[in-house]
């Protein structure tokens, strides 16, 4: 039994384990990407104090915790039927732009760039966030890790912690914002739209300037067509924090609309025995195992799903930015996979914008932040996190404690998607087996362009395994393993 | 002088740990002027193989977050124990246990049915539930099994320091890296936060020692230069070690107790329920129809309320099991 071992490096927050299985000509039989955790998220929030779970939840990914804290806050909301005042709402949804810098920030230095700014073929142990730095020179290093901090500042101002907020209650916020750290959020926010114009000049020039890799975005092995959803505003432009959660379909068509508290009318879950997170499916259309196309119940979300899901970003140079690419990759929707990354510049572009034009509201320093709750009940809060459409669903009982709790999370809702990708990506690329390194790094940018979160979507017991990936021969012998962090 | 040898591991946790030592921002330059950091599986590529190929003792400090909850975690805790000479628990996950350490309320079988079973948008007619070795058409996959408890660090193994914190305030991984880099740690076993507690850190007033109820902070708009334990609400702030600044109070929220027990405190929970028994019916106690029993029962959710953080390391630390 042959062991072969890449020279790695980790560049997803969380883990899984891809098991490559190969016929007797050595072409790929089929491929599985298995989350090997789970955690206790929905069983131990039962009996908890309402107000203590947008507390709680951020626990399930320290990497996006606002995101968790706001689907939360929302959720109540919900259960106790009220509404943030306007200043409140505005404040969360600065706090939410904020955080969209911070995590598109650090996705596309960090996690991305490494595969398209060092390059796909690239030896490992450059493909990394220093590679990118020597390429992009230390001063932009030092911009990178400014912005990030800013977006982590905007989050500490409002919500007490950067890592695991606390301002969010029903019907408002605990925290107003003075004049002082207004003027604090309006410059960084400044700073922030610069940041994002010129990550998207960088993205011009070494990506698409470069014609192997735009050939290689728009190769077989990375189109997916499933349905896309994101959650839009009255204009169908793209919306984080709030809107209707809308569907299109492989043409870029409307084929579903719905508000959050419907969402049981409207998507489902699907449960494997090989692995521990479930996939999530459009009801309407059903589980038709794991591939693409109209009949089949996939769709996609994060920022590719999302852009596809609109018709435009609601900021001025953001929307302009949107039209660019859905132009230079030939109209909607656009179904490459790896386009994921220019969908996440374009959204870090309208946070910036966003964070800016809150901070500049002069609502935004009033000081009605609450509204009164009612009696409490059942609610769905649900709102876009980084990796796609999160959803939070509480039955809270008279005494305000929690009854149940259902949880849907970003990364869940791309799991099929993720695994198809995967398993296109390795088809294509791996022949008559011969597997290389470069090519294994090309099936691994298949699901790295998702950004998935595996910590989030194991919600249900802890434990972090990082990634391995085991090729079977058609005896079913183990034929190559190849491992991050793993021994 | 030869730089130091730090390590960096992630057990069963959040990620947040993790984006904390990001959080000292341009500060990671002065530490990795002073060490090399020899293990870190989320941001570089050393594999278990080469931890277990260094010499014991071969790391000068391992800062390992998140709770302990798989044979795998518990296999490198084991490892990373040996090969580092100083073993640090960072956070309240590795500390205490923490927000996961909640799941000792239940057991596997009950996480697996609310999730695969009765979770309501999931359909799931054959009443599947993942399997830790499943026959699939092409070959065999495998899951690894878990425990059905969770544990704090210092359950497995010994541990030399503790950086508290639901993550460590950035001020405080600073602090810990210079005292590593002086030569200046205290004696094993300390946590490496200030003596003092969170109430030591809050600038809000504290004027009567009596509350006559408890309250919800959902409920009513707490005064905001007032002590919140004074206005009714369970802040954890008394029986909480600081080292935060009391970030969340500065946010208008009460202490959940990511910081610990106090200097001293034997448990953080007892050392709440202590501290909330002196003040709580002072002024109604001696009047004709006091009722302990209403006031308590305005007390929700005692195991969340005080254990939030440390169920796993408490006196009573997880439900009866049959």
């Amino acid at each position: 039994m042959k062991t072969v071992t890449i020279d790695p490096i980790t560049r997803l927050e969380g883990h899984g384990k891809i098991s490559i299985f190969l016929n007797d000509e050595g072409n790929v039989e089929n491929a599985y990407l298995q989350i090997p955790e789970l955690r206790g998220f929905e069983r131990f929030c039962e009996g908890r104090r309402a107000e203590d779970m947008p507390i709680i939840t951020p626990r399930i990914c320290g990497v996006c915790p606002v995101a968790h804290h706001m689907a939360s806050t929302k959720a109540l909301d919900a259960v106790y039927n009220v509404e943030p005042t306007p200043t409140a709402k505005k404040l969360r949804e600065l706090m939410y732009s904020g955080y969209y810098v911070y995590d598109h920030t650090l996705h596309f230095y960090f996690l991305g760039a490494p595969d398209f700014v060092v390059g796909p073929d690239a030896p490992p142990a450059e493909r990394n966030i220093f590679g990118v730095l020597k390429k992009v020179g230390l001063d932009v290093g030092k911009e990178v890790i400014k912005h990030r901090a800013y977006g982590q500042r905007v989050t500490e101002i409002l919500g007490g912690k950067a890592t695991h907020p606390t301002s969010g209650l029903p019907g408002g916020v605990s925290k107003g914002l003075n004049e002082e750290e207004r003027k604090e959020i309006e410059e960084m926010a400044r700073s922030s739209v610069e940041f994002a114009q010129f990550t998207l000049g960088v993205f011009n020039d070494v990506v698409l300037g470069n014609k192997g890799y735009v050939d290689l975005i728009l190769s077989d092995p990375y189109q997916l067509k499933t349905y896309n959803m994101g959650l839009v505003d009255k204009n169908n432009k793209v919306n984080f924090y709030d809107g209707d959660i809308r569907v299109t379909d492989q043409k870029g068509r409307e084929y579903d609309r719905f508000q959050a508290k419907d969402y049981l009318d409207h998507i489902s879950e699907h449960v494997e025995p090989w692995t521990y997170s479930k996939f999530t499916y459009l009801k309407g259309i059903g589980w038709k195992g794991l591939k693409d196309g109209k009949d089949s119940g996939i769709y996609r979300v994060g920022p590719l799903g999302r852009l596809n899901a609109a018709d435009g970003m609601a900021t001025p140079l953001a929307d302009e930015e949107y039209k660019r690419m859905y132009e230079t990759l030939g109209g909607k929707p656009v179904n490459s996979t790896l386009a994921f990354h220019w969908a996440r510049l374009v959204e870090l572009l309208y946070a910036a914008e966003r964070t800016l034009e809150l901070a500049t509201d002069p609502e935004i320093t009033g000081t009605d932040l609450r509204n009164p709750v009612g009696e409490p009940g059942e609610g769905v809060g649900v709102v876009e996190a980084a990796r796609g459409t999160l959803y939070h669903h509480y039955k809270v009982d008279s005494e305000g404690l929690v009854e149940k709790v259902n949880l849907i999370v970003a990364t869940t809702n791309n799991y099929a998607p993720i695994c198809v990708s995967i398993r296109d990506a390795a088809c294509g690329l791996i022949k008559g087996g011969e597997v290389s390194e470069g090519l294994l790094n090309k099936v691994e940018m298949a699901f790295r362009a998702y950004d998935p979160c595996f910590a989030c979507s194991t919600h249900s017991l802890p434990g972090q395994t990082p990634l391995a990936v085991e090729i079977y021969d058609s005896g079913g012998s183990l034929y190559k393993r190849l491992e991050r962090n793993l021994s | 002088m030869d730089k130091l040898k730090f390590g960096f591991y992630w057990a069963a946790s959040c990620g947040g740990c993790e984006i904390a030592v990001l959080d000292i921002d341009e500060k990671i330059l002065d530490v990795l002027e002073i060490a090399d950091v020899v293990f870190w599986p989320v941001a570089m590529d050393v594999k278990y193989k080469d931890v277990e190929a260094m010499p014991d003792g071969f790391m000068d400090v391992c800062f390992f977050n998140g709770a302990v909850r798989t044979e795998e975690q518990e296999r490198l805790a084991k490892l990373l124990r040996r090969k580092a000479k100083a073993l640090v628990a960072f956070g309240s996950c590795a500390h205490m246990g923490g927000i996961p350490g909640l799941a000792n309320v239940a057991d596997r079988e009950e996480v697996f049915e609310r999730s695969y079973l009765q979770s309501p948008s999931t359909v799931n007619k054959a009443n599947l539930v993942p399997q830790t070795k499943f026959k699939a058409e092409e070959g065999t996959l495998t899951l690894p099994e878990f425990y059905d408890t969770v544990m704090a660090l210092d359950q497995v193994v010994d541990v030399d320091y503790y950086l508290p914190g639901c993550p460590p305030a950035p001020g405080l991984i600073v602090e810990a890296v210079q005292a590593i880099a002086g030569g200046n740690l205290p004696p094993k076993g300390a946590v490496l936060a200030p003596e003092k507690s969170v109430c030591d850190e809050c600038p809000r007033v504290r004027e009567e020692k009596k509350i006559s109820e408890i309250r919800r902070i959902i409920d009513f708009e707490p005064e905001p230069e007032k002590c919140l334990l004074e206005q009714g609400i369970v802040c954890m702030g008394p029986a909480t070690r600081g080292g935060c600044e009391a970030r969340c109070l500065n946010a208008n929220m009460p202490c959940t107790g990511c910081g610990g027990p106090c200097p001293g405190a034997i448990e953080q929970g007892t050392a709440m329920i202590s501290a909330l028994s002196t003040v709580l019916g002072l002024a109604e106690e001696k009047q004709e129809g006091f009722d302990p029993e209403a006031l308590m029962a305005q007390l929700k959710d005692p195991v969340g309320t005080f254990y939030k953080y440390g169920l796993p390391v408490a006196i009573m630390n997880r439900r009866i099991k049959r």
